[in-house]
């Protein structure tokens, strides 16, 4: 056997163990998994940002394609509970679908025996108009007086009636 | 209540199982040692070696059934430690086989090829592997053994003291003798006594932490929460003395602090341990000659082998080290490359204590680079298993089993380079040896077993108050 293949051979051998190595460093690295922390800050970064988030999860909800920035001139930035326990309680409004229902991981927990767990939601659609949908719930959403049958925009001001509690979107 | 003002959102990432991962690195960690096998081949005859394909074919299939049980039985578990583990035990094997090539080795009387009978020991630990994962469904139930494992792990270490029954090569009494076959029973008490120190310190963690007085800046514990410290540094001066086997009080006595240690988080204890393994190497150095020779060659190999008479165990031990660095340097930074080396001038234990010569030789300081970095790899997946497992005899139990491999890879190449006294321990998966590659299999078995639960995704929470019953509105 040639000096010339040995030589080779030697440090193809040691290219090849350090190449495992690095292999499984980086299977380390893809595998530092868990739980995710995502700033959300000011309203104007959340653009950027909940767009960066949409990439990281790879499918991104649709609700969730409209950012704060391209919010229009007279839409509502703030959700407020009117009445109900829960009366005072204000969420800003970034482009973020909005859960209301008894269940602990919902934006705004209800504590009201009249509500659904998962009662209803309230998100953006493309135009950054904001749609209130019931999630079948067992007592119904009202907007104004009628009850929801379909998603349905959201007047500025209109109050939204889940069980005791009632909220409405304002500037 | 979340509501309105976090701005923070935490959410969870289902957990990947990872396994096709594991797969592709198996498969790498397969070929890695069959081109190493060809490297040798090549380099000893200048032609490919005839076993070349029934080596790759045996140690593939090994490789195999143990991802299969792991895709069926551990679906969860951590991607590298088995990829990692058949890596070395490969390359072990390749480095005993290139060593069974020696002539000088072979003509010797006291040698024997052991590369058969070392793939044999390969499929017997991933039997023993396979047979973890099936039996031990989960690592918890280990607990209910605290005391027999105990019992256990005593018995297995004073076995090769009974007379009849027990084996001393070269000076060391460690080996027993069942039916042809020497065995280690130190290796398997290892893992026993960690699931006793995992159960007995998940007890007596609060008493140990809790309740101590200070005294210079030191939290000392009571008496009788220093009882057991004090058995097991008594248990391990006890092996040294009457086995002649330092690094397996080592081992002991360093699993016990480390584990005392993670379950206490009171410096002190490392402290002690650190003062009494002191105080007590210091003492038996003093009236064990295994252990004098052992130090003096240690501290200076070539004037101690000028000055030891020949013929001595102190000539032995000093030629012996004088050898191993002398391959350590021939090997340089790229080595001389497989088979080309003269590591089997070491002779005596060659292809068991001083393995890692024979790497540091023909691969060079990459190469050691490179082993070192695996062992590190297997280490600190075990260190994240403990990690992330959610109940604390699994942490405890991880923590330790991986303590336990990484202070004996510390024992084994420390003494090997130099760094300390030489022990007479295995390099885990690469020395020639049964008890040691099946043991350290059963470990790795056993780590697997808790990155599994560890990395299972969690259970759906239970039902919570939200699942009462929603009023319904009479009209």
């Amino acid at each position: 056997m040639s000096e010339l293949t040995l030589t080779v051979m030697r440090l193809g051998f040691l290219a090849v163990l350090w190449l495992f190595v690095i292999v499984a460093v980086q299977v380390i690295r893809s595998d530092l998994f868990g739980t995710r922390v995502t700033q959300r800050g000011s309203r104007r970064g959340a653009d950027q940002r909940s767009q960066q988030q949409q990439r990281q999860q790879g499918a991104p909800p649709p609700q969730r394609q409209q950012g704060g920035g391209r919010q229009r001139r007279g839409a509502p930035t703030k959700l407020v509970v009117s009445e109900g326990t829960l009366t005072g309680t204000t969420v800003a409004l970034q482009g973020q679908t909005i859960t209301l229902g008894r269940a602990h991981d919902s934006t705004i927990v209800l504590d009201d025996d009249y509500a659904s767990s998962r009662h209803a939601r309230i998100y953006p659609d493309r135009d950054g108009q904001w749609i209130v949908e019931d999630l079948g719930s067992t007592n119904g959403t009202y907007l104004d007086r009628t009850r929801l049958t379909t998603p349905t925009p959201i007047p500025l001001g209109a109050p939204i009636r889940i069980g005791k509690t009632v909220i409405e979107l304002r500037k | 209540m979340s509501v309105v003002t976090n701005t923070t959102t935490i959410g969870a990432i289902d957990a990947p199982s990872r396994r096709n991962t594991e797969l592709m690195l198996l498969g790498f960690a397969v070929a890695i040692p069959v081109f190493a096998y060809i490297n040798v081949g090549l380099a000893l005859d200048g032609e490919l070696p005839a076993g070349v394909l029934g080596y790759g074919l045996g140690l593939g299939l090994l490789a195999g059934v143990a991802h299969l049980v792991v895709r069926r039985f551990a679906k969860y578990a951590d991607p590298l430690l088995l990829p990692l583990a058949t890596l070395l035990n490969g390359l072990g094997l390749v480095l005993i086989w290139r060593l069974d090539q020696s002539p000088r080795l072979l003509a010797r009387s006291d040698f024997s090829p052991q590369a058969t009978n070392q793939l044999m020991y390969s499929a017997l630990g991933i039997a023993l592997f396979v047979g973890v994962l099936l039996v031990l469904k989960d690592h918890r139930i280990l607990q209910r053994f605290t005391y027999i494992s105990m019992a256990a792990s005593i018995v297995l270490l004073l076995l090769p003291l009974v007379p009849g029954l027990g084996m001393p090569i070269f000076g060391a009494k460690i080996w027993i003798r069942v039916g042809g076959f020497s065995i280690q029973p130190g290796e398997f008490a290892k893992i026993i006594i960690a699931v006793f120190f995992s159960g007995y310190l998940m007890v007596k963690r609060d008493a140990l932490a809790l309740a101590s007085r200070r005294f210079m800046g030191l939290y000392l514990p009571r008496g009788r929460d220093l009882g057991p410290i004090i058995t097991i540094w008594a248990m391990s001066l006890l092996i040294l003395v009457f086995e002649n086997d330092l690094g397996t009080s080592l081992l002991f006595f360093g699993m016990f602090v480390v584990m005392l240690y993670v379950a206490t988080e009171r410096t002190s204890w490392i402290v002690m341990g650190l003062l009494m393994s002191v105080a007590g190497a210091v003492v038996v150095s003093q009236f064990a000659s295994h252990v004098q020779s052992r130090v003096a060659a240690w501290l200076d190999p070539f004037d101690c082998l000028e000055t030891a008479e020949p013929g001595t165990n102190m000539a032995f031990a000093c030629d012996q080290m004088t050898q191993v660095l002398m391959s350590f340097g021939a090997g340089g930074t790229l080595g001389t490359g497989w088979g080309q080396g003269n590591s089997d001038l070491i002779q005596f234990a060659a292809n068991s204590d001083f393995i890692f010569a024979t790497v540091g030789e023909e691969l060079g300081l990459a190469g050691v680079m490179a082993f070192l970095l695996l062992y590190g790899l297997i280490i600190e997946r075990g260190v994240r298993t403990a990690l992330a497992a959610r109940d604390p005899f699994g942490k405890l139990l991880a923590i330790g089993l991986s303590g336990a491999f990484a202070l004996q890879v510390f024992v084994v190449a420390g003494g090997v380079m130099g760094l300390i006294p030489l022990t007479g321990m295995t390099m885990p998966f690469l020395a020639a040896g049964g008890s040691s590659v099946i043991a350290n299999w059963a470990l790795i078995g056993i780590l697997i077993r808790i990155s599994d639960t560890a990395r299972r995704p969690a259970p759906a929470p239970a039902p919570s108050p939200d699942a009462e019953m929603t009023q319904v509105v009479r009209p």
